[in-house]
C-alpha cells in the first residue's frame, strides 16, 4: 500500500467516500462526456441520499462534473459556479436495488447535445467504482489507463482494437466486454499500462462498427 | 510491499523506520528519495494551512454543527489556562482546527482518513512550535507515521464503516504516537510500542456519527485522540515495554472491529447518533 495513501490525499473535507470520491465521480463523469456538461439530473442513493448535504456530495459532484480536482477549494462553491455558468442542475433520490450504499446515478447532457447516463458509487478512502454506462453494465476504477470502446456487437472488433494496441507495444492490464444482447449495443473497457497515441485513438474510431472511443488517462493521485 | 510493524522494526536496523520508509516508497515509485520526501513537505505544508484556516472563529460547517470551537479552545491556551498545557494543549488545538477545517469543506491531508484528519497534524505541529523540531525531522515523523499505518491498514483497517472509530482515530493516534517517539529520540521498537498502547487505548471505539456527517463527535474525539498519542510515546520513552506484540494489538483490533454491529460502523444508527436529543439536534441545525 502506498504511504501517500495513509497520509494523503490532499482533498477538501468533509469526507474522503462522501466528498473525495464524489468530486471523482463527477471529473470522471466529465471527462467520458468530453465536453462541457449543460445539464446534469444527480440521482443520490442511500447513505448518499441521506447525508448528501451536510457531506457536500452535492457540491464536489457538481464541481467534478466543472472539471474540479478533489484538492479544489472551489468546490465549496460550485452550486453557484454553476448557476453562473448556465449549467443546469437538478438532485434528486432514488433508489436502485442491489447497488452500493454511496451509489449516483449521472444522466448529463453536454454542449452539443451528447449525452451521457452513468451509475458509481464511491467505494472508501475516495476510491470509486463506475458499474453502469449509457445503460450497460461495466465495473471500472478509472484509475488506471482506460480506454472505452462503444461499438456494434460484431466479430473481428475485438481483435482489430487489441491489434491496434499491440501495433503501439501497449499491453492490455484487464479488459472487459459487454453487450446488450447478441448483435445489438457492446462496450468494451481495457485498463491499459500505457497511453495510446492520439492518432490510436484516431484509426480506433474509423474502425467498422465501432460508435465512440473514450481515454481516461491513469489517474495522477 | 506491505510490512507488519515487527517487519519495520527489522527494516530500520540501526537507522530509523523513517529511512527504511522512504527507501520504500522511493523503490515502489520509482522516484528519487528527494522527491518523495519533497511530497511529505508539501503535505506538512497543506496541514499547517487547514490549521489556520480552521482557527477561524467564523468557520461554520454547512450542517452548523461545527466550526468556531477551535477558536474559542485557542483563546484559553493563549490566556495559559488550558490544564494540559502548552504542549499537548497546542497539539489538541490544532487537531480540532484541523478537524472543523475538514467538517467545513476546507483542505485537509488524510491522515490516514479525512475524520481523523486532526490528531497526527496536531500532535507534529505542536511539537515544531513548541519543541523546535525542524521541517526535514517533521517531514522525517510523518514517514514514521506512514508506515505504521500501512501495517495497520493492511492487518486491521483504518475505515470507520470497516471497523468503527478505532480504526481511525485509534489508527490516526498510533501512527501520531509513534512519530512523536520518533521526534524524542526513541528507538523503531519503541515508536511502534507506543503506536499498540495507543491503540490498546482506544480499542473498542465505536463509529457513530450525528446525523451520518463527520462532525459529531468525531471533531472531539480528534482532540482526545491527540492526547493518547502523547501519552502513550511518554510511557514508552520512560522506559515502559508494550507487554503484548504490537503486531497482536493491530490483529486484536480487526477482530474488535469485525465484531462490532453494524450500528456502530458508521452507520448514523446507533451510539451518539441514536441520543434522543440529536433529533432536535439536527433540525436545528441542518437541512436534512
Amino acid at each position: 500500500m502506498d504511504l501517500f495513501d495513509l497520509i494523503g490525499p490532499v482533498m477538501i473535507g468533509p469526507s474522503s467516500s462522501h466528498t473525495a470520491g464524489a468530486a471523482r465521480i463527477g471529473l470522471t463523469a466529465r471527462l467520458l462526456l468530453n465536453e462541457d456538461v449543460t445539464r446534469a439530473e444527480i440521482g443520490f442513493h442511500g447513505s448518499f441520499a441521506k447525508t448528501y448535504r451536510g457531506h457536500g456530495t452535492d457540491r464536489a459532484i457538481v464541481g467534478g462534473l466543472m472539471g474540479m480536482q478533489v484538492d479544489d477549494a472551489r468546490l465549496r462553491d460550485s452550486l453557484s459556479l454553476a448557476k453562473e455558468s448556465g449549467m443546469d442542475v437538478t438532485f434528486d433520490t432514488v433508489n436502485i436495488r442491489g447497488a452500493h450504499p454511496n451509489t449516483v446515478r449521472l444522466t448529463l447532457t453536454g454542449v452539443s447535445g451528447k449525452e451521457l447516463t452513468m451509475e458509481a458509487a464511491s467505494v472508501g478512502g475516495g476510491n470509486i467504482e463506475i458499474h453502469k454506462l449509457n445503460g450497460l453494465n461495466v465495473d471500472f476504477t478509472g484509475k488506471e489507463h482506460t480506454l472505452i470502446i462503444h461499438q456494434k456487437d460484431a466479430p473481428g472488433v475485438i481483435a482489430a482494437v487489441t491489434g491496434a494496441l499491440a501495433g503501439q507495444e501497449i499491453n492490455i492490464a484487464n479488459m472487459q466486454v459487454y453487450r446488450r444482447k447478441a448483435g445489438a449495443d457492446a462496450m468494451m473497457v481495457l485498463e491499459l499500462d500505457g497511453a495510446p497515441e492520439g492518432y490510436v485513438l484516431e484509426s480506433l474510431r474509423h474502425l467498422k462498427a465501432v460508435q465512440n472511443v473514450t481515454f481516461l488517462k491513469r489517474r495522477p493521485c | 510491499m506491505d510490512f507488519t510493524l515487527n517487519e519495520w522494526v527489522h527494516m530500520a536496523g540501526d537507522g530509523s523506520i523513517a529511512q527504511a520508509a522512504v527507501k520504500q516508497q522511493a523503490e515502489e515509485t520509482g522516484m528519487t528519495e528527494e522527491q518523495v520526501r519533497s511530497i511529505m513537505r508539501s503535505h506538512l505544508l497543506c496541514m499547517q494551512e487547514a490549521v489556520q484556516t480552521g482557527l477561524d472563529e467564523k468557520l461554520r460547517s454547512v450542517s452548523g454543527l461545527s466550526g468556531g470551537q477551535a477558536a474559542l479552545f485557542l483563546k484559553r491556551m493563549k490566556e495559559g489556562k488550558l490544564l494540559c498545557g502548552n504542549l499537548l494543549g497546542k497539539a489538541e488545538v490544532y487537531a480540532m482546527a484541523t478537524a472543523e477545517c475538514n467538517a467545513c469543506m476546507g483542505k485537509i491531508v488524510a491522515a490516514p482518513t479525512a475524520g481523523a484528519c486532526g490528531i497526527l497534524p496536531g500532535a507534529i505541529l505542536a511539537m515544531m512550535e513548541e519543541k523546535e523540531v525542524s521541517v526535514e525531522e517533521a517531514v522525517e515523523a510523518l514517514f514514521v507515521a506512514a508506515a505504521v499505518g500501512q501495517s495497520i491498514a493492511t492487518q486491521a483497517s483504518i475505515s470507520g464503516a470497516e471497523g468503527g472509530c478505532q480504526a481511525e482515530c485509534g489508527s490516526a493516534a498510533a501512527m501520531a504516537a509513534a512519530a512523536l517517539t520518533y521526534l524524542e529520540g526513541g528507538s523503531a521498537r519503541q515508536c511502534v510500542d507506543a503506536a499498540a498502547f495507543a491503540i490498546m487505548n482506544l480499542l473498542g471505539l465505536v463509529c457513530d456519527p450525528v446525523g451520518g456527517l463527520v462532525e459529531v463527535p468525531c471533531v472531539y474525539r480528534n482532540v482526545g485522540s491527540a492526547g493518547v498519542a502523547f501519552t502513550s510515546a511518554d510511557m514508552v520513552l520512560s522506559g515502559i515495554r508494550c507487554p503484548i506484540a504490537p503486531d497482536e494489538v493491530l490483529l486484536a483490533m480487526k477482530e474488535v472491529g469485525d465484531a462490532l454491529p453494524s450500528s456502530l460502523r458508521e452507520t448514523g444508527d446507533g451510539g451518539c447518533a441514536a441520543c434522543p436529543s440529536v433529533k432536535a439536534l439536527l433540525k436545528r441545525n441542518t437541512m436534512m
